[in-house]
C-alpha cells in the first residue's frame, strides 16, 4: 500500500473499528486513534516530501502510483502529490482530529455521527491525493453527501431545510462539475490516441481555445458554488449555522476548499486560455464576496452566522488571489485557504463550546464572558486577530501576500477590484472586535452565565491543536510558502504565457 | 436443424422447464405439502441463473427468426439475476394466508411472463417479437391483478391489459408498415431497405417508438404505469419496474442499432426529447408522491429517461452503458422495494409518513434503503454513480453535452425527492414509528444481495467491461 492510498484506507478502517464499538466512549476512542494516525501520516508525509524535494526530485507531482480501474474509458486510479495537495492534507488531518475531540460529547446517536463524520473526511483526502479526474469527483461527491445526515439529524435551528439547501446547492455544483469534466475528457487527445482523465497528461495538450471557453464557466462555477463564490454562496451561511460544531469546522475549515483548490488545478489548470480570457468575468463575482461577506458579518447576530459570512469574505479571497494571474498572489491564495482553515475551524469549535455552555448564539444576549471562561475568550480573541490579520499570526501571512501579489497585476480593472477588496480588510476588524466587545468584556448580562465553567480537557486538545497551527504558520511561513511556491511554478508558468 | 441447434435456446428452454415442474408439482402435491412448492422454484431458478453464465454458442434458428449472442446472452442474465431476486424477496408474501393457494400460480405466470420476454429479446423478426411481446405481456396483467380481493390491484389488472393493448395496437401498424415498404419482417432484410427519405417508414418507425413507449413507460406514455404500480402487490410493481421495463429497453435498444440504423439522425432527434420530457416529468410528479410506491413508479419513469440517453449515441459504448445501467438499476431499485416490501408485508404500511422515525426503531432497513436511494440518485460509491458517469459520458461522447446538462440538473431535483424518505426514516420525529420487526431470512437475503451487488458492480471494473466486449459488433 503506498502512503498516499493510506489516507483513505485508515479513515475506512477506523470506520471499521466503530462498528465494532458500542456507545459513545468507544467510538470516540477510536474515531481519535484513527485520526491521529492519519495526523502523524500526514507529518509523515509532509517530511517525506520535503526530503524528496531536497533529494532534487524535479516532477510535478510526487509518489505518483496508477492502477487502471475502467480501461475502455481509460479511467485509472492515479494518487500523486505536490507541496499544494501536501499543505492541503496537512490541513484536513489537522481540522478533522480537532473535530473528533470537539465533538466529544454528541450524545446522540454518536456511531453514526462518526462514522458519517469519518467517511466525509475520506472524501476530502480523497480529492486531495487524485491526479485521475474521474477519482477526484467520485471523492468530491464522498465528500458532500454526508453532509446531509449530518446536519438534518445533528443540527440546530432550521436544520432540515439547512441541510436539504446545501446539499442541494452542491450537487447542483457538481452537476455542473461532470459536464465540465466530460468536456475536457473528450478533449484530451485533440491529436488522436487515447482520451484520459489524468490531469498530468491533460496539462501537456493544448485544448481549442474555443472549447476551453465554452467549459470553462461549468468548471469554475461547479468549484466555485463549494468555494461560497457570490451569488452561489447562500448555502453556507445557512448550512454552517444549523451544522453541529465539528461539521461545521470540518466544512468551513477543508470542504470549501476543495472550490478553491478545484478551479485552480482542475479550472484554470487545465482550461489556461479561458482562464485568462474569462477570469475578468468572475472577479467581479469573487471581489463581490469578499467585499459583501465582510459587510453581511457585520450586520448579523448569531455568532455561527457572523463567521459563516466572514468566511464568505475570506473564501472569495482564495478564489479572488488565483485570478490574479501571478506566482505571488497564487501563493497568497493557497496560504489563505490553509490559514482560513485553521482559523475559521477554530473559530467554529469555540462558538460551539460557548454555545454548549450558554446556549445561546446571539450576541446582544451575552457579555463579559472573560471574567467567567478566560481560557476559550483568550482563544477566541487570538482566533479573532488572526481573521483580522495581526502579523504573528497566520491571516497575516495570507492576506499580505495575496495583496501584495494582486497589486503586482498591472491592469487596471485588477487594480480597481484589488482596492476594493482590501476594504474587506477595514471591515473584517470591525466585526470581529464589535463580536470580541460585545461577547466577552462588559458587563455580564445574564447571572446564569457566573456559574459557567472553564474548558474541559479535550475542548483544550482540540483548540491548542489549531491555536499551534495558527501559529506556526505565522510565524514561520517560509517553508511552507516555498513549498507551495515551487509547486504553483508548473501552473503559473502555463498561465502567463498566456496572459502576455 | 439439429439438436445442437435447439439448444442455442437454452435459456428459454430450462425456463419452460421449470414451468412445468412446478405445475406439475402443483398437481401432485398435497394441501398441505404446499410448502416445497416457493424453495423448489427459487432452487430451479437460482440454478437456471446459474447455467446462464455458462458460455453459449453463437447462431440463430428457425430461419433467422430467433438470434442468440453473447450480448443477448448477457441481457438474459442481466433479468435472470433480477428475477432470482424479486423471487428471494417475493416467498414472504406469498407465505401470508391471504396468497393461499396461489402460490404456483404465481411461479407460473411470472415465469412464462420471462420466457415471451426472452423470445422478445432474442427475436431476429418482427413477428417473433411481437409474439414475445404479447408472452410477456398478457399474464402481466394477471399478475398485477394477483390480489384478487382488492379492487386497486384489480383495477391495475384491467389498466394494464388495455393500456398494452393500445400500445400493441399501434405497435402492429408500425410493423404493418414496414412489411409494406419493405416485403419483409425480416430485421435482416428490413435493415437494408430503409431509408432517410421514404416517409412511410418514418412513420412506422414512429409508431414503433409509441408502442415502445408504451412498454417503456416513456412520457407521455406513461400515464398507465402510477396507477398500475400502486395497485399491484409491492413484488410485482418492482418486477413491472425493472424486468419487465429492462426487456423492453433492450430489444427496443437492439432494434433501432440493427434495423433503423440508416435513420438515427431522425431517432436520435425523437430519442433527446423524449429523455428529456421523460425525466423531467418523472421528477417534477416524484416529487410530490406520498405514497411509496407511487413514488418509486414515477422514479423508474425518470430512470427510463435517463436509461435512453445511453442510447442516444447509437455506438457500442451506449448500448454498453445501457446495458450495464439496466443491471446497476435492477440491484438498486430491488433493494428500495425490497424494503418497502418487507415493510408493506409486515406492517402494512406503504406512505412515507408512516416512515417518520424508522431509524430509531428499524436501523438496518434504513440503511439499506438509503443506499439504495443513493444509488438511484447517483451518489458515490455506490454503483448508481458509475451507471450515471457512463451514460453521460455515453451520451457526451457524441457531442449531446446540452442534453447531458439538463439530465444532469434532473439528477439534482431527483436528489431532492430520493433525500425525502432518508428524510423520514433518520430526521423527522414520530410519537408512534413503525415497531422494530425481525424481517424474515428471505427479505434479508433478497436485500443483502442487493446491497453486495450495488458495491460489486461499481467498484468491479470486469463487469463493465465485460459487458462493453459483448456489445462490439451489434
Amino acid at each position: 500500500m503506498d502512503i498516499l492510498s493510506l489516507f483513505v484506507v485508515v479513515p475506512f478502517l477506523t470506520i471499521i473499528g466503530i462498528l465494532f464499538t458500542k456507545g459513545l466512549k468507544g467510538t470516540r476512542v477510536v474515531s481519535a486513534v484513527g485520526m491521529g494516525v492519519q495526523l502523524i501520516m500526514a507529518f509523515n508525509l509532509l517530511f517525506k516530501y520535503l526530503g524528496a524535494r531536497k533529494a532534487g526530485e524535479l516532477g510535478e507531482m510526487l509518489f505518483i502510483q496508477s492502477h487502471m480501474w475502467y480501461q475502455s474509458l481509460n479511467i485509472h486510479y492515479t494518487v500523486g502529490v505536490d507541496g499544494i495537495a501536501v499543505a492541503m492534507i496537512m490541513l484536513t488531518s489537522i481540522v478533522v482530529f480537532a473535530g473528533v475531540f470537539a465533538s466529544w460529547m454528541t450524545k446522540e446517536l454518536p456511531r453514526e455521527f462518526f462514522i458519517s463524520l469519518i467517511f466525509l473526511s475520506s472524501g476530502v483526502f480523497g480529492f486531495f491525493i487524485s491526479i485521475d479526474l474521474f477519482t477526484m469527483f467520485l471523492f468530491y461527491e464522498i465528500a458532500v453527501i454526508p453532509m446531509y445526515l449530518l446536519i438534518g439529524l445533528w443540527g440546530t435551528g432550521p436544520k432540515e431545510y439547512s441541510a436539504m439547501k446545501l446539499t442541494l446547492m452542491l450537487m447542483g455544483g457538481s452537476a455542473l462539475l461532470v459536464l465540465g469534466l466530460l468536456g475536457i475528457y473528450f478533449n484530451s487527445a485533440p491529436n488522436g490516441g487515447p482520451l484520459t482523465f489524468n490531469i498530468l497528461e491533460i496539462a501537456k495538450v493544448h485544448i481549442p481555445v474555443a472549447t476551453q471557453k465554452f467549459f470553462f464557466p461549468f468548471l469554475f462555477v461547479g468549484f466555485g458554488v463549494l468555494g461560497a463564490l457570490f451569488p452561489f454562496h447562500t448555502w453556507s451561511p445557512d448550512g454552517h449555522a444549523s451544522a453541529p460544531t465539528a461539521v461545521s469546522m470540518l466544512h468551513a475549515g477543508v470542504l470549501m476548499k476543495l472550490g478553491g483548490y478545484g478551479i485552480l488545478r482542475v479550472a484554470m489548470y487545465l482550461l489556461p486560455d479561458a482562464a485568462v480570457q474569462m477570469g475578468w468575468i468572475f472577479l467581479i463575482f469573487t471581489t463581490t464576496s469578499v467585499v459583501y461577506g465582510a459587510f453581511g458579518a457585520i450586520w448579523q447576530k448569531d455568532l455561527k452566522y457572523i463567521n459563516a459570512y466572514s468566511s464568505v469574505s475570506h473564501c472569495g479571497m482564495v478564489i479572488f488571489a488565483l485570478l490574479m494571474i501571478n506566482k505571488t498572489a497564487m501563493d497568497g491564495a493557497i496560504l489563505q485557504m490553509i490559514s482560513h482553515g485553521l482559523m475559521t475551524a477554530l473559530f467554529f469549535a469555540l462558538i460551539g463550546m460557548i454555545y454548549g455552555r450558554t446556549h445561546t448564539r446571539n450576541i446582544y444576549e451575552m457579555g463579559g464572558l472573560m471574567k467567567v471562561i478566560p481560557f476559550l475568550s483568550v482563544i477566541y480573541v487570538i482566533a479573532g486577530m488572526a481573521s483580522l490579520g495581526l502579523p504573528g499570526l497566520s491571516g497575516f501571512v495570507a492576506e499580505m501576500t495575496i495583496f501584495v501579489g494582486a497589486f503586482q497585476n498591472a491592469d487596471t480593472f485588477h487594480r480597481v477590484c484589488t482596492i476594493l477588496a482590501t476594504t474587506a480588510i477595514v471591515v473584517t476588524a470591525v466585526y470581529i472586535l464589535r463580536v470580541v466587545g460585545l461577547l466577552l468584556l462588559g458587563p455580564i448580562k445574564d447571572h446564569h452565565f457566573e456559574d459557567l465553567k472553564d474548558a474541559t480537557w479535550y475542548e483544550k486538545v482540540s483548540l491548542l491543536t489549531l491555536l499551534i497551527a495558527i501559529f506556526a504558520v505565522g510565524l514561520a511561513p517560509f517553508w511552507l510558502s516555498n513549498m507551495i511556491q515551487d509547486s504553483l511554478t508548473p501552473i503559473v508558468a502555463k498561465l502567463s504565457v498566456i496572459a502576455q | 436443424m439439429n439438436f445442437e441447434n435447439f439448444l442455442l435456446m437454452r435459456q428459454e428452454l430450462v425456463l419452460i422447464g421449470i414451468v412445468l415442474i412446478v405445475l406439475i408439482a402443483e398437481i401432485f402435491t398435497e394441501k398441505d405439502q404446499k410448502g416445497i412448492i416457493t424453495p423448489l422454484a427459487i432452487t430451479l431458478f437460482a440454478i437456471h441463473t446459474v447455467i446462464g453464465f455458462l458460455p453459449l454458442a453463437e447462431g440463430s434458428i428457425f430461419g433467422g427468426s430467433y438470434n442468440t449472442c453473447a450480448l443477448i446472452n448477457t441481457m438474459k442474465n442481466v433479468l435472470n439475476l433480477g428475477v432470482l431476486i424479486i423471487l428471494i424477496q417475493s416467498s414472504f408474501w406469498l407465505n401470508q394466508e391471504t396468497q393461499k393457494g396461489k402460490v404456483s400460480e404465481f411461479y407460473i405466470v411470472l415465469l412464462s411472463t420471462l420466457v415471451g420476454m426472452f423470445y422478445m429479446i432474442s427475436s431476429g423478426d418482427f413477428l417473433m417479437f411481437y409474439i414475445g411481446l404479447e408472452t410477456a405481456t398478457i399474464p402481466l396483467a394477471a399478475l398485477a391483478a394477483f390480489d384478487r380481493y382488492k379492487n386497486k390491484s384489480a383495477e391495475a389488472g384491467i389498466k394494464l391489459i388495455l393500456s398494452s393493448a393500445l400500445s400493441s395496437g399501434i405497435l402492429l401498424y408500425g410493423i404493418s408498415m414496414i412489411y409494406g415498404t419493405t416485403g419483409s419482417v425480416y430485421f435482416k432484410d428490413v435493415a437494408p431497405m430503409i431509408s432517410q427519405t421514404n416517409a412511410l417508414q418514418i412513420l412506422a418507425f414512429v409508431f414503433y417508438f409509441a408502442g415502445m413507449g408504451f412498454k417503456m413507460s416513456l412520457v407521455p406514455f406513461h400515464l398507465w404505469t402510477a396507477d398500475v404500480y400502486e395497485g399491484a402487490p409491492v413484488n410485482i410493481t418492482s418486477y413491472l419496474s425493472v424486468i419487465s421495463k429492462g426487456a423492453a429497453v433492450f430489444i427496443f435498444t437492439i432494434i433501432l442499432f440493427t434495423v433503423f440504423r440508416v435513420i438515427a439522425p431522425m431517432w436520435q432527434d425523437v430519442i433527446w426529447v423524449i429523455a428529456v420530457l421523460t425525466m423531467t416529468i418523472g421528477n417534477l410528479f416524484a416529487l410530490r408522491q406520498k405514497n411509496m410506491k407511487r413514488f418509486l413508479a414515477f422514479s423508474s419513469i425518470a430512470q427510463a429517461g435517463f436509461i435512453i440517453l445511453g442510447v442516444l449515441s447509437g455506438t457500442a459504448m451506449g448500448m454498453a452503458t445501457v446495458v450495464y445501467y439496466v443491471l446497476v438499476y435492477i440491484f438498486s431499485n430491488l433493494a428500495a422495494f425490497g424494503v418497502v416490501s418487507v415493510i408493506a408485508a409486515t406492517t402494512g404500511k406503504e406512505n412515507m409518513e408512516e416512515y417518520n422515525g424508522l431509524y430509531a426503531t428499524n436501523p438496518k432497513l434504513c440503511w439499506s434503503l438509503t443506499i439504495a436511494l443513493f444509488s438511484l440518485a447517483g451518489i458515490p460509491p455506490v454503483a448508481g454513480f458509475f451507471g450515471k458517469f457512463f451514460l453521460f459520458t455515453a451520451a457526451a461522447e457524441k457531442g449531446f453535452y446540452w442534453i447531458v446538462l439538463i439530465a444532469l440538473l434532473n439528477t439534482i431535483i431527483s436528489l431532492y425527492y430520493y433525500l425525502m424518505p432518508v428524510k423520514a426514516m433518520f430526521i423527522n420525529k414520530n410519537e408512534t414509528p413503525i415497531v422494530a420487526f425481525k424481517s424474515d431470512a428471505m427479505s434479508k437475503i433478497g436485500i443483502i444481495i442487493c446491497l453486495v451487488g450495488m458495491v460489486v458492480i461499481g467498484l468491479a471494473s470486469p463487469i463493465y467491461e465485460s459487458i462493453l466486449k459483448v456489445c462490439f459488433g451489434i
